[in-house]
């Protein structure tokens, strides 16, 4: 039996510098929205428009790492979209729960 | 044998959908790691819109930080809750600890991406490299959530004083220290239930992502992937690993900010 070669038959390509500093422009902002959102967390007061400004920045944030650390937005279309089409679910969960929630609430108080 | 050529002689009259090719461009690897996560995203989705379903049918909490005292009466505020960081005992130091787990995932994840690219380059050691950063990555992340969940559930010092019904039926009133699943010093037993359950669940992904880190950091090190003749698995690892960053951005500003 032949001793099986573990050297590589693949070609190394360069780095590709542009693609990198993307990667880190990325991860910057990703960073600097969290930043962001610390500072809100301490300086501003409690209520809806501070939980609806974080709810914005954290889908913010959510669309780059899908688009850019996943490489969604790389893919075709139909795949891209038999992702992100079935997650309209959730606004009704959310907008059902939320009122179920504050009727409990109106109930309990 | 080309596609064009099969038995079934796939014609240029059928479309995009007929057969014979590959219409969404990508591996059946890949696509059910999507899919999977596609479902993985509904049950986190449902926990955490549970999470502001029962939070909402609570009262806040109404008065100043500064005279906060936990209640099961109302919810608390997660800062006041999340405010110890290790080695610095009794020093009030509100979302710093989380902050800094937030970050440690941040960057696995960037590392993680990075090896990704490396991987397209086929550059066996550049993987190896920015897999090693992610496993550390993760490990830290656990560790610390280790630490997170010891402290919660041992408490501070003072506690406090709540009215409850205790496990033999019984309603008494004493201090309650940390937290468990029956009553926390904290808040709504409800608030401490959601924690381990939720953020348990989400460690429990990081620990199935961390065994999935070291078999592809393993295998990218002995060669598999040169032998086998691409990097995908680097690939579908890193979609599985960036899902679970997507979820604790979401865990953080549910539980640690609203």
């Amino acid at each position: 039996m032949e001793i099986q070669d573990t050297k590589s038959t693949l070609q190394v390509e360069p780095r590709n510098e542009e693609k990198i500093k993307k990667i880190w422009k990325t991860a910057a902002i990703l960073l600097a929205i969290t930043v962001a959102e610390f500072i809100m967390a301490f300086t501003m007061d409690r209520g809806i428009l501070l939980y609806s400004l974080f709810i914005i920045l954290t889908i913010w944030k959510a669309k780059y790492i899908m688009m850019e650390f996943m490489h969604l937005g790389d893919e075709v279309k139909p795949l891209f979209y038999s992702i992100i089409v079935p997650l309209i679910f959730l606004v009704w969960l959310v907008i059902a729960l939320i009122k179920e929630g504050s009727d409990i609430f109106l109930m309990r108080w | 044998m080309s596609a064009h050529s099969t038995a079934i002689g796939v014609s240029s009259k059928r479309g995009v959908w007929g057969g014979g090719n590959e219409p969404l461009k990508a591996s059946y690897g890949k696509l059910m790691m999507w899919f999977f996560l596609l479902s993985d995203i509904f049950t986190f989705a449902a926990f955490l819109i549970s999470y502001l379903a029962i939070r909402v049918s609570y009262p806040a909490y109404a008065g100043s930080a500064e005279t906060f005292a936990g209640s099961n009466e109302y919810w608390p505020i997660p800062e006041l809750v999340f405010e110890a960081v290790p080695f610095l005992h009794g020093v009030h130091a509100p979302l710093v600890f989380v902050g800094i787990m937030t970050f440690i995932l941040i960057a696995s994840s960037v590392t993680m991406v990075l090896a990704v690219e490396a991987g397209h380059r086929n550059d066996r050691n550049d993987v190896v490299k920015w897999m090693l950063w992610t496993l550390l990555g993760g490990i830290t992340f656990l560790g610390c959530q280790a630490w997170e969940w010891s402290h919660f559930i041992h408490g501070t010092d003072a506690g406090s004083v709540l009215t409850y019904v205790n496990n033999l039926g019984q309603n008494v009133t004493e201090t309650v220290f940390g937290a468990n699943l029956m009553v926390n010093e904290y808040g709504p037993s409800a608030f401490a239930q959601l924690f381990f359950f939720i953020t348990g669940f989400h460690g429990f992904h990081v620990t199935i992502g961390v065994f999935l880190l070291f078999l592809c950091f393993y295998q990218a090190a002995v060669g598999v992937y040169d032998k086998r003749g691409h990097y995908e698995m680097v690939e579908k690892i890193g979609l599985y690993w960036h899902f679970v960053d997507l979820v604790w951005v979401f865990v953080f500003t549910l539980f640690y900010l609203i």
